[in-house]
């Protein structure tokens, strides 16, 4: 139980970062911290107690596999994740060139 | 942006070839260990990163154009597609469909399409991840001019 | 298994990547090679309408069949609803790609916009295609994750700040779907939508699926931009090139958000009154609160979009009255009607908010500004744009009898028949307050200092933009048929059918 505490306690440090911190790229860095407790979470559900990693073996029919379900999902959100921070740090970088500076607060051309 | 010293430039010229066949195992053996297309194709774009980073973009001189690794990765893309779509052209005529004779379990060519659609994803990963490099790289040397 | 299910998904992916190989070698291919595969779709998704009806169909992909009634592997739904969304997003998608032969010259790398455009559209067949929750998510991504890459496209500084904004929020937005996700997949141990309806349907702890319902409510609330929501969508749908504001207002919101919402809450979650007050109440405020944000907008594209959130607003709120009554036990007609006229004013919406984007790009590519105090008298120069715009702001306005009238009619009477009559009354208030607004964006736009105009040399625009809008305003006048009973129960009933009868959605995937 407290290793599910554990990863919303960093879901909330991501979140608190996201929220608080100036620099463009603090922001994405924390967006990243966010998606890392979610996909611990995911690979946490899938644990049995006793289960041994999800390959079968032919020899011995009788061992508790670790549920292989959960694992798939958090590849394919990792690569998907990986897309996101892609597409953030090239806009990122497009933005510094255009205004000069990583400062969010300096960066409000657009208002009501 | 420069090179690196020159013992860096040759710890990579010696492990860079290594690094490529390691990753080229980890595609290659996706259906049996850990790792797949997506692993390999990760760890072979590190190899070509690292030697890039080793001996530094004026030595590559780098242009404004990187369309050599967006033609593969469009072209890799297109064959997975290909691939997934010829299920529909064989006998079954279901999207997806496994239809290379599966073997015993436990060899390298064994569980029919797998093998293929990892190394073809593999491919277009590795050059999805070096298209974003070299493109972050070539903005870095707009931003000097 | 229906076959034409996995070609809706197939096509677009590889035209997408077909346009960026043969793009550099061929001059101007991407150009007219996209519009040929969105014409395709278009038609590939009439005939399923025709067809389908009311016996929905499914497919298994890979050919991994249900083992004992449980499914395993990813499978594919097209029922009423599913079609309805189908042809929504492929008409209004071959009519902005059409527009956008002529108004994306004046961008230098228009392979990458092409290839984009159908990948978004890849996405969002998906998205309405599938019946498992992972793949959901998967799809939603695909399709956002162009729309970021699109609302940056010319690449300036409006444009730049919008798109960090909608891609920091739709990140956030994205993580708590995720996250609800992995919570459903705790407790139920399955993916499949169906199946995990079976699962719930033994009974289920109440607190516990009352944070997940918050969680998807507030992640596809925000793609879907209901209030508090909705700080993104201003800036994104202002600043993007005009046929992917006519996409992302037109289509994005719903098929990736509005969609989802109603699936989930009708076909997964058992409907609950909280909830339910608590999407009426959102509607209402999105309604309320968007239109008067709207009225003292002086861009024209900002005021649409603001007009935009008001309209989806419409059709929360009459779902929300379906979904309060379904709760309650009572009177189960008045609950088709009100959700029947909410797809409906969905239908319209996508129609005419897209047309009117379409004018919007039509007057910015002409006369370079957007600023509504800097325009007049372009009636007489631009006949066909401003025909077509008064027709549809006629159609936003309710006026009869174009269509907007009978969808705004069927919400009110529903709301009204079932004595909510504060929120009837709210709904006709909206009404007359989006068109004082529009007669000032006609006035101002097209009716105002005729004389010093016309020495400027302001011409009509080119014919694949005429063609576009002219399409989409014989579709809003078209579409204003569907009010007539026997017409709306072939289009319209079986998508409610199918959402509002419980057992229906989970017997058609355990059953085939």
């Amino acid at each position: 139980m407290t290793a599910y505490i554990l990863c919303f306690i960093l879901f909330l440090v991501g979140l608190y970062g996201v929220i608080t911190r100036r620099n463009l790229i603090k922001i994405a860095i924390s967006l990243s911290v966010m998606e890392f407790s979610i996909f611990l979470l995911l690979a946490l559900i899938g644990y049995t107690d006793g289960g041994v990693a999800p390959i079968i073996d032919p020899s011995d029919p009788a061992k508790v596999y670790v549920d292989p379900l959960p694992q798939a999902m958090v590849l394919t959100a990792i690569v998907i994740g990986l897309a996101t921070t892609a597409m953030l740090m090239a806009t990122i970088i497009k933005l510094y060139r255009k205004y000069g500076t990583f400062d969010i607060r300096e960066i409000k051309n657009l208002k009501g | 942006m420069k090179g690196m010293t020159v013992i860096v430039k040759k710890t990579t010229q010696l492990i860079a070839g290594l690094v490529f066949l390691y990753g080229i195992y980890v595609t290659i053996h996706g259906h049996l260990t850990p790792g797949g297309g997506f692993a390999g194709g990760v760890i072979i774009a590190g190899s070509f990163i690292l030697l890039i980073l080793a001996f530094g973009s004026d030595f590559l001189r780098l242009t404004k154009e990187e369309a050599g690794s967006t033609l593969y990765e469009n072209l890799a893309i297109l064959v997975v597609v290909f691939l997934a779509i010829s299920g529909l052209l064989t006998t079954g005529r279901i999207f997806f469909l496994n239809w290379i004779p599966k073997g015993t379990p436990g060899e390298i060519v064994s569980a029919g399409m797998l093998p293929l659609y990892n190394i073809f994803v593999g491919i277009e990963v590795a050059s999805s991840i070096l298209t974003i490099f070299l493109a972050l790289v070539i903005f870095k040397e707009e931003l000097a001019e | 298994m229906n076959q034409l299910i996995p070609l809706f998904v197939a096509i677009p992916l590889t035209g997408a990547f077909l346009d960026m190989i043969l793009g550099r070698v061929i001059r101007g291919f991407s150009r007219y090679f996209t519009p040929v595969i969105l014409l395709s779709l278009a038609s590939m998704s009439i005939y399923a309408a025709a067809t389908t009806g009311s016996n929905p169909s499914m497919y298994n992909i890979g050919g991994w069949e249900p083992v004992q009634g449980i499914p395993v592997g990813i499978c594919m739904v097209m029922d009423g609803f599913t079609v309805l969304m189908l042809c929504v997003i492929n008409i209004v998608g071959f009519l902005s790609s059409f527009y956008s032969i002529s108004y994306i010259k004046r961008f230098t790398s228009d392979n990458f916009y092409y290839a984009l455009f159908c990948l978004m559209t890849a996405g969002m067949n998906g998205v309405v295609l599938s019946g498992d929750l992972f793949n959901i998510f998967v799809f939603l991504e695909i399709s956002v994750i162009s729309a970021y890459a699109l609302v940056a496209f010319g690449v300036e500084k409006n444009e730049l700040e919008a798109s960090f904004k909608y891609q920091v929020l739709g990140t956030l937005a994205s993580f708590f779907i995720l996250s609800g996700i992995a919570l459903i997949y705790w407790k139920t141990k399955t993916l499949n939508i169906a199946d995990i309806r079976q699962v719930l349907k033994a009974g289920y702890d109440r607190s516990f699926y009352v944070f997940v319902e918050l969680l998807i409510l507030s992640g596809f609330g925000l793609k879907a931009a209901i209030i508090p929501f909705h700080a993104w969508l201003p800036d994104a749908h202002s600043s993007a090139p005009s046929p992917i504001s006519a996409m992302l207002s037109g289509v994005l919101i719903k098929a990736a958000g509005i969609y989802v919402i109603i699936r989930l809450f009708f076909n997964l979650f058992e409907i609950n009154e909280s909830m339910a007050i608590l999407i009426t109440t959102l509607g209402s405020l999105s309604m309320v609160i968007g239109v008067f944000l709207a009225i003292g907008q002086w861009d024209i594209k900002r005021l649409l979009a603001y007009h935009s959130i008001s309209q989806m607003g419409y059709v929360i709120l009459s779902v929300g009255i379906g979904m309060l009554l379904i709760s309650r036990g009572v009177k189960q007609d008045i609950a088709m009607l009100a959700i029947a006229g909410g797809l409906y004013h969905l239908v319209n919406h996508a129609a005419f908010k897209g047309l009117l984007f379409l004018n919007a790009g039509a007057i910015e590519y002409t006369l370079g500004t957007r600023d509504l105090k800097e325009m007049g008298g372009l009636a007489k120069s631009m006949p066909a744009t401003s025909a077509t715009s008064f027709i549809a702001s006629m159609s936003i306005s309710g006026i009869p009898p174009f269509n907007g009238f009978f969808s705004k009619l069927i919400i009110i009477v529903a709301a009204i028949m079932a004595r909510f009559y504060f929120l009837a009354f709210l709904a006709i208030l909206v009404s007359i307050i989006t068109l004082a607004s529009f007669l000032k964006f006609q006035r101002y736009a097209f009716y105002n200092k005729e004389e010093e105009k016309g020495e400027r040399g302001i011409k009509e625009v080119p014919f694949p933009m005429v063609f576009s809008m002219v399409v989409m305003s014989l579709l809003c006048i078209i579409l204003s048929l569907l009010a007539f009973p026997e017409i709306r129960d072939a289009v319209l009933t079986p998508a409610t059918d199918i959402l509002t009868d419980p057992s229906k959605y989970s017997d058609l995937v355990t059953g085939i």
